[in-house]
């Protein structure tokens, strides 16, 4: 076989154009173009390589304008990193006396989340065990699509339902309930997470080979008990991934609790009063047009580190679990 | 690796008899089975529940108001005539802008994550950094991009003094605006901004309405009113007052941006960075080997296979995810009100630094009232974007099927 080669190749040999010899200009001109070709070709990547550097500029600067603007609030007066982090009180705009403690901010922020995951959680991963599980391909046309037109929704829009349905429909129910409290919106930024819970659940529990499934109806297990006695365990990391990008999600929704929310800081726990959260003082900051360097103006810097601390650690939680406790079959 | 070894290493069917014996003692198994079929199919049932509800209810409160009108009307603090049209055409020029920036930012990014893989541990360890940064930011909430366009656009603070006032400006005269006693206008062209009031003095260089030269005459404050209709035009008394106007061109230009379009573009492109860069990244991806390595072994260099082969192979895929990344832009309203704070205005942004609201803006400001006149314009507004939504997801979704041909 080898030898065979060879001797095709022999044979070969004398029609190529290889024997030709080149005129010493066109070697030249030769060279120049493949000079500029690579040229061009590094430019190229350089382009390529800065617009990629952007993306890591941008958390340089979000972390940059934070962390400046954050111990420029630090360095007023009326603030301390003590009263920040340990004060009960959120007053940053009405006369008289000003507190910045973050709790009754952060709290707000929590009981919201916490609302929302309470919605999301059940009804995404049953979503999900249903998706990946049971649905038949008819039916997976039909709630795929809506699930995704359910995460398309711009977040202003479940704002005004939460404001508009979702409150009426509490009041009905229950008199206590004020017209912006934080059980409407938190339902509705449960609404808005459910199909991200969902789609990152069912993406892992599809991950999960059917000969785990198929060993369970061997073993005379039901579907049920494929389902949730075995892939679901076995797509675990994945759940505790979605659950996690969900409560940073929610963490950092704004629109919905600007409307449905409320604007009264308060450290307190009924889910029918109004409350505000980190995202929902951003807003009536912006709304209020501060533009001078007041402590008010910095303060906003301030709440939006928190946030971003709060976030930032949630997503490196979520894709640190999906890479450490991924369960790999191959 | 055959199907039992594969088996043996989950922990749980590594024990078979473990696992028939949690299996076994559970009676009635086939109802415990189907009522957890049926609570999956209400729980998810409920899904498509709640999208028809939401529609139902913003189609009832809505409809009503809903008319061409509203489509062309300026917003009012009358709600029956009221319309969204300086914010539709805010959209257009946000979201436009926004594309402009983020699309071949995000794709150049995308082609270098994806076509150009590093060898060196090295390179391999920054890629890795790069992967997990865009990750991350894609979990940023919008409304801390909004601070950052803030600080960084409107403000430009390190630079400036931080007010947002324009420092240098491009394409701007401005004039002190006079009314004489024959009721015309007279527009003194003056340097900037802040410059001291001007005194009319005869022979000054002045325009008339129509922005003809004249040249002004000034009497006293007592001298007689000329006759001459001609004169009594351009004649202004020496104790006259103007107010200081400013005439904009359509390519006004300033530093800092302050808040307007270009800065709101700005920021709303940096939301977006992130998932272009992902879905341009799965599109070039889903592009099979075997294309790029035909393109090799044809004499191609790295650059041309990628511009002749594989970039024209994504391009469906690029296209598709860019849409669904400007349906987002257009409902994305968190950073914009960190930027353009006011949300009332009655006229659509004329150059890159004018003033504007976007359509989530301007339906949250109508929510945000108490009246419930406005929270149908509201539900009027969400049909507006939601219709808008609806047709760009159908020509993704038409893309998505008309050019995605299987290449391998």
């Amino acid at each position: 076989m080898i030898a065979l080669c060879v001797t095709d190749m022999n044979e070969l040999k004398p029609k190529t154009t290889l024997d030709m010899p080149l005129s010493p200009e066109s070697r030249v001109r030769g060279r120049a173009v493949r000079r500029f070709r690579r040229g061009i070709e590094w430019l190229i990547l350089a382009l390529l390589g800065s617009s990629t550097g952007i993306t890591l500029l941008v958390t340089a600067a979000i972390i940059m304008v934070l962390g400046v603007e954050t111990v420029l609030f630090f360095r007023q007066e009326e603030v301390s990193v003590g009263e920040f982090f340990f004060s009960l009180q959120w007053n940053p705009l009405l006369g008289g006396e000003k507190h910045f403690g973050i709790w009754p901010l952060l709290t707000g922020t929590l009981m919201i989340s916490v609302i929302g995951l309470a919605v999301a959680v059940p009804m995404g991963l049953i979503t999900a065990i249903y998706l990946s599980e049971y649905a038949h391909p008819k039916i997976r046309a039909v709630l795929k699509p809506a699930l995704e037109l359910l995460a398309g929704i711009p977040t202003v829009v479940y704002g005004f339902f939460a404001l508009a349905f979702i409150t009426p429909l509490l009041k009905w129910f229950h008199e206590g309930f004020n017209s912006y409290n934080a059980l409407s919106a938190g339902i509705a930024v449960g609404i808005l997470i459910i199909p991200i819970v969902s789609s990152i659940a069912e993406d892992a529990m599809r991950a999960v080979p059917n000969a785990l499934r198929e060993g369970v109806y061997g073993l005379g297990g039901t579907r049920f008990d494929a389902a949730v006695k075995v892939v679901f365990p076995a797509a675990l990391s994945g759940i505790v991934a979605a659950v996690l990008l969900a409560m940073a999600r929610a963490v950092g929704e704004t629109m919905v609790v600007a409307l449905a929310s409320g604007s009264t800081p308060r450290l307190a726990y009924d889910p029918r009063l109004e409350t505000q959260t980190m995202t929902g003082f951003m807003v009536q900051m912006a709304m209020g047009d501060v533009s001078n360097f007041g402590v008010e103006y910095y303060s906003l810097y301030a709440v939006a580190a928190t946030l971003f601390v709060m976030t930032f650690s949630l997503t490196l939680l979520g894709a640190w679990v999906r890479r450490r406790y991924q369960e790999k079959y191959e | 690796m055959n199907g039992e070894s594969r088996l043996s290493l989950h922990p749980l069917l590594a024990d078979p008899e473990g696992l028939r014996a949690r299996l076994r003692p559970v009676a009635g198994r086939h109802r415990k089975e189907r009522i957890f079929y049926f609570l999956c199919l209400a729980v998810s049932g409920m899904a498509v529940l709640i999208l028809a509800a939401l529609f139902g209810a913003i189609t009832l409160m809505g409809i009503a108001t809903f008319s061409w009108k509203f489509l062309t009307a300026p917003p009012s603090p009358a709600a029956e005539e009221s319309g969204m049209y300086p914010a539709i055409m805010g959209s257009v020029w946000v979201v436009l802008l926004a594309m402009l920036t983020a699309l071949p930012l995000g794709t150049a990014s995308a082609i270098l994550l994806e076509e150009y893989r590093p060898r060196s541990p090295l390179m391999r360890r920054i890629q890795h950094i790069i992967e997990l940064n865009i990750t991350n930011l894609a979990g940023v909430p919008s409304v801390v991009y909004g601070i950052l366009g803030l600080t960084v656009f409107v403000y430009m603070f390190p630079l400036f003094d931080g007010t947002g006032k324009p420092v240098r400006e491009w394409g701007v005269v401005y004039y002190d605006q006079f009314y004489n006693e024959a009721d015309t206008v007279l527009l003194v062209p003056v340097n900037t901004l802040d410059a001291p009031p001007v005194q009319p003095k005869t022979g000054m260089l002045a325009f008339d309405a129509d922005f003809h030269p004249v040249n002004l005459q000034v009497i006293g404050e007592d001298d007689p009113w000329p006759e001459d209709p001609e004169r009594a035009r351009v004649t202004l008394r020496e104790t006259d007052m103007g107010g200081r106007i400013s005439e904009k061109t359509w390519y006004y230009f300033c530093l800092p941006f302050g808040r307007g379009v270009l800065a709101g573009a700005l920021t709303l492109g940096l939301v977006i960075l992130p998932t272009i860069i992902i879905v341009a990244r799965e599109a070039l991806r889903a592009v099979p080997d075997s294309l790029r390595e035909g393109a090799f072994a044809l004499g191609a260099s790295r650059w041309q296979t990628i511009y002749r082969v594989t970039l024209p192979a994504a391009l469906p895929g690029i296209m598709t995810g860019s849409i669904l990344a400007m349906s987002r832009a257009i409902g994305e309203a968190a950073p914009l009100i960190m930027i353009s704070g006011i949300v009332f205005l009655t006229n659509p942004p004329r150059h890159l630094m004018d003033d504007f609201t976007v359509m989530p803006l301007q339906i949250f400001n109508w929510a945000q009232r108490p009246q419930t006149d406005f929270h149908a314009l509201a539900a009027s507004g969400i049909i507006v974007l939601l219709a808008i939504l609806l047709v760009f997801n159908s020509i993704a979704l038409l893309i998505r099927q008309r050019y995605q041909k299987p290449l391998s």
